[in-house]
C-alpha cells in the first residue's frame, strides 16, 4: 500500500463518526444546506461603492495608506510623460519589462537598455534593473491591490526582483472587490490557469523588528500604479 | 515530573518576572491590537464572516478525502510531483531525496511552520546542506539558533539593539539602532543567497481543491522570490490546509490578514498551481508538493476536537491569551504555542508528556472569542484535561478530590473543617511562604483570604434569637 492510500484510508476511517456542525459544539446541530457560503462574502467584507468614481476614490485612499503611488492620467501620451519623468528623477539605467499593449510603447519612449522577461532571460540581468514595468489583470478598489499573473505580468520575478515596480493599467481594469477578482480569474483563465497568480497590496514590507514598518524587505521598496 | 513540565514551570516562573520581556511583548501587541481592531471594524459584518469561515473549513475538513483527491489531481495534471508523508521522518526523507537527486548544495526557505514541526533544518544541516531562512524574523532567530517565538512574529521577543548586536556578531555589519538599516543588511545578505540557491522551500496557508493551487500569504516578498528563482520548488503543507473553493479565498485572505498582523490584506497573496508551464518564461522546472499527515488523522478521528484542524495559523489566539503574554512563546517548548498550541500539541506529541499545557490557561475564553474560524479552543483545553485525568489520574490529585468530596458531602465533617480552618489560620503566618506551608503552591505568590469569624449558619442562628424589632438590618430596606 502506498503512503497516499494509507493516509486517505486513515482519513476515510476517521470521518466515519460525524463531527457536530461548524461552531455548534454546544448545540450539536448539523450545518444547514447553505454550506457553500463564500458566495455571500461580499455582504460581510469591507464596503465598496457602486459607481466608478467611488471605487476610484477608495482605490486612491487605500493605495495612499499602503504607501504606494497611484496616478490616473488622461491619455497614452500623459502616461508616457509620467514614465519619462520617473526615469529622470530616479535616474533609471535599465528597465525590466514584458511585451504588452501598454508596456510595449512605454519601453520605446524610455529609450533605455531593456531586460525582457517574456522569453528566456538571465536572472542576474533582471536583478541589475532599476525598475520592473508590468501590466496587470485588475486593480481591486476594496483593498488597493494589483492582481497579476505570470501571463499578464511577464512571469514570476519581474514584479518582485527590481527595487521599483511600476504597473501600467487601464481604467476599465478597476474592479470593486475580492469576490469580483476571483470570478474574473475564473472567467478569464479556467481551467487553464497560469502557474502563478498574485494580489500585490502595496510595496514589500516587514514589521519583524519591534513591529516598526519598513518598506522593501525583499521585494520592491516602491510600487507605482499608473492608470490610463 | 516529566522534563517538558519541569522546563515549562521554570521558564514560566522566570519570564513572568522579566519586566523587559513584558514591555517588549506589550508594546508589540499593543500596536497589533490597534490595527487589528481597525481592520475588523472595516468589515460590514465580522461575525457573519466568522460563521461562514467556520462553515467553509468544516466542509473542507469533513469531506477531506474528496477535496484532497481533487487538489492533487489538478496539481499533477500540470506537472507537479505530489508526495504523501505519514510522519515527519518520511517528509524529511522525501525532501532529502529530492536534494540528493538534484545534487543541491543550498536551499532557501520561506516561512513554514510545518518545517519546524518536522525539525527539517536540523536534518538538512546534518547532511551538510546550507539552509537559509529568508523571512526577516525567521532569519534573525535562525542566526540565534533558536526556534520562532511566535507563529506569525518569530522575533517579537527581541529589541533592535539585540538584533544589531546579533548582526554585528554573525554578519560583521556595523551597529545601528535603525530598523530600516537592519532590514537592509538582511536584504543584501539574503539577495545573494537567493541568486545562488538550488532549491526553494515554502509552506502554504491554504490548499485550494477547486483549482489545485497552494496559497501563500506574506509581506516581504521572500516567498515570491523562493517560488520564482531556484530551479526546484518544494512546498510542505499539512493535509488540513484544504479550502473547497477558489472564491473562499476572497473571505479567508482578508480574515487571515486581519487576525494575523492586523492589516486589511497582507502585501502578497500568491497562488501556485504548478511548475513553469509551456509558454512561461520563469519559475521552477520542478515543483514538489509534500502532504504531511504527522498525526493529523488521529485528531481527525476525534469528532469532539476535529475542529482544531480548522486552524489557519493566524496567531490571533496567542495575541489575546493572558498566559501567552506573560510566559512568552518559547516557554511552551512546542512548535505551535499559545492556546491553539496547547490544544494541538498533546495530539501531535502525546497527551502524557504535554497535558500540562491544558492547565496553562485561565479558561477566560478570549481565544475562542477571537478565533476567526470559531474553534472551541478553551473547551478543548478542558477536554484534554478530562482525557488526561481519565487515562492516568495523578495519585495526589485523586486523593485530594476524595477528601474534598467526603468533606462537602458530610455536614458534620464540613463544620469541623471550617472550625479547624478558623482556629488554625492565626498560626498560618508562622509558616506562610515557606515549604512547611500546606498551601505553599498558592501562598508563595498570593495571600490566602481570611476565614470569616462567623459562619453563615452561626449568623443565622444568632439572628433568629433576636426579636425582629430589635434587628436593625431587618428593619432597614435594602438600598
Amino acid at each position: 500500500m502506498t503512503e497516499r492510500e494509507k493516509i486517505l484510508g486513515r482519513i476515510r476511517e476517521a470521518l466515519v463518526s460525524p463531527a457536530p456542525g461548524p461552531a455548534m459544539h454546544d448545540t450539536g446541530r448539523e450545518p444547514g444546506l447553505d454550506a457553500v457560503p463564500a458566495a455571500g462574502s461580499r455582504q460581510w467584507l469591507p464596503k465598496v461603492g457602486d459607481t466608478f468614481a467611488e471605487r476610484l476614490e477608495l482605490f486612491r485612499k487605500n493605495t495612499a495608506e499602503l504607501k504606494a503611488r497611484f496616478e490616473l492620467v488622461d491619455s497614452p501620451q500623459a502616461l508616457a510623460d509620467r514614465l519619462v519623468a520617473l526615469r529622470d528623477t530616479e535616474a533609471w539605467k535599465k528597465v525590466g519589462v514584458h511585451q504588452g499593449e501598454l508596456t510595449g510603447p512605454a519601453v520605446e519612449v524610455l529609450g533605455l537598455p531593456v531586460c525582457r522577461t517574456d522569453t528566456d532571460y538571465n536572472v542576474a540581468d533582471l536583478e541589475s534593473c532599476d525598475v520592473g514595468i508590468t501590466e496587470c489583470d485588475a486593480l481591486v478598489a476594496q483593498t488597493g491591490s494589483v492582481l497579476i499573473t505570470s501571463r499578464s505580468a511577464g512571469g514570476r520575478a519581474l514584479s518582485v526582483l527590481p527595487p521599483h515596480h511600476v504597473v501600467l493599467a487601464r481604467r476599465e481594469q478597476l474592479i470593486a472587490d475580492l469576490p469580483e477578482a476571483f470570478s474574473l480569474l475564473k472567467r478569464k483563465y479556467a481551467p487553464d490557469y497560469p502557474s502563478f497568480l498574485s494580489f500585490i497590496t502595496g510595496p514589500s514590507r516587514t514589521g519583524d523588528i519591534e513591529r516598526i514598518l519598513v518598506l522593501g524587505a525583499h521585494g520592491p521598496k516602491k510600487l507605482t500604479i499608473l492608470c490610463v | 515530573m516529566s522534563a517538558p513540565v519541569k522546563e515549562f514551570k521554570q521558564q514560566a516562573a522566570r519570564l513572568t518576572h522579566d519586566l523587559r520581556h513584558r514591555e517588549l511583548i506589550q508594546t508589540a501587541l499593543g500596536k497589533y491590537e490597534l490595527v487589528r481592531d481597525k481592520s475588523q471594524r472595516a468589515f460590514q459584518d465580522w461575525e457573519a464572516a466568522r460563521n461562514a469561515a467556520a462553515q467553509i473549513k468544516w466542509e473542507g475538513i469533513n469531506h477531506l478525502e474528496e477535496h484532497l483527491t481533487q487538489f492533487v489531481r489538478l496539481l499533477e495534471s500540470r506537472g507537479t510531483q505530489v508526495h504523501w508523508a505519514s510522519t515527519g521522518q518520511q517528509a524529511r526523507e522525501l525532501i532529502l531525496g529530492i536534494i540528493r537527486r538534484q545534487n543541491a548544495r543550498s536551499l532557501v526557505k520561506s516561512k513554514a511552520m510545518t518545517s519546524e514541526e518536522i525539525h527539517l533544518n536540523e536534518a538538512l544541516a546534518a547532511v551538510g546542506l546550507e539552509v537559509v531562512e529568508s523571512d526577516l524574523g525567521e532569519f534573525i532567530v535562525q542566526l540565534r539558533r533558536e526556534p520562532p517565538y511566535h507563529i506569525v512574529f518569530p522575533a517579537m521577543h527581541l529589541s533592535r539593539g539585540e538584533i544589531s548586536d546579533l548582526f554585528r556578531r554573525e554578519l560583521g555589519s556595523a551597529p545601528t539602532q535603525n530598523p530600516e538599516e537592519l532590514t537592509m543588511i538582511a536584504r543584501r545578505v539574503l539577495r545573494q543567497k537567493y541568486l545562488a540557491a538550488d532549491i526553494g522551500l515554502t509552506g502554504a496557508n491554504f490548499a485550494v481543491a477547486e483549482t489545485g493551487m497552494i496559497s501563500i500569504t506574506e509581506n516581504e516578498g521572500n516567498a515570491r522570490l523562493t517560488a520564482a528563482l531556484p530551479r526546484t520548488m518544494i512546498t510542505l503543507l499539512g493535509i488540513e490546509k484544504i479550502l473547497p473553493h477558489f472564491e473562499d479565498l476572497a473571505l479567508f485572505l482578508p480574515m487571515l490578514a486581519t487576525m494575523g498582523t492586523g492589516q486589511p490584506l497582507t502585501c502578497y497573496n500568491s497562488f501556485y498551481g504548478g511548475p513553469r508551464q509551456p509558454g512561461e518564461s520563469d519559475g521552477p522546472e520542478e515543483f514538489h508538493v509534500i502532504l504531511l499527515d504527522n498525526r493529523r488523522t488521529e485528531l481527525l478521528a476525534d469528532p469532539e476536537q476535529r475542529d482544531a484542524l480548522h486552524c489557519i495559523r493566524c496567531g490571533g489566539c496567542l495575541n489575546v491569551c493572558p498566559v501567552f503574554r506573560n510566559i512568552g512563546g518559547h516557554t511552551y517548548g512546542t512548535t505551535y504555542s499559545g492556546p491553539i498550541g496547547s490544544v494541538l500539541t498533546p495530539h501531535l506529541r502525546g497527551l502524557n508528556q504535554w497535558q500540562h499545557l491544558s492547565h496553562a490557561s485561565s479558561l477566560c475564553g478570549a481565544c475562542t472569542e477571537v478565533c476567526p474560524v470559531k474553534i472551541n479552543l478553551h473547551h478543548h483545553l478542558l477536554h484534554n484535561r478530562r482525557n488526561a485525568a481519565a487515562r492516568k489520574p495523578a495519585f495526589g490529585q485523586k486523593l485530594a478530590f476524595r477528601i474534598f468530596a467526603a468533606i462537602v458531602t458530610h455536614p458534620t465533617l464540613y463544620q469541623m473543617a471550617k472550625s479547624a480552618g478558623r482556629l488554625l489560620q492565626p498560626l498560618h503566618p508562622l509558616v506562610k511562604g515557606t515549604r512547611l506551608d500546606p498551601a505553599y503552591a498558592w501562598t508563595h505568590t498570593r495571600d490566602l483570604p481570611r476565614v470569616a469569624p462567623q459562619t453563615f449558619k452561626e449568623y443565622w442562628r444568632a439572628r433568629k434569637s433576636v426579636p425582629p424589632e430589635n434587628d436593625r438590618r431587618a428593619a432597614t430596606p435594602h438600598p
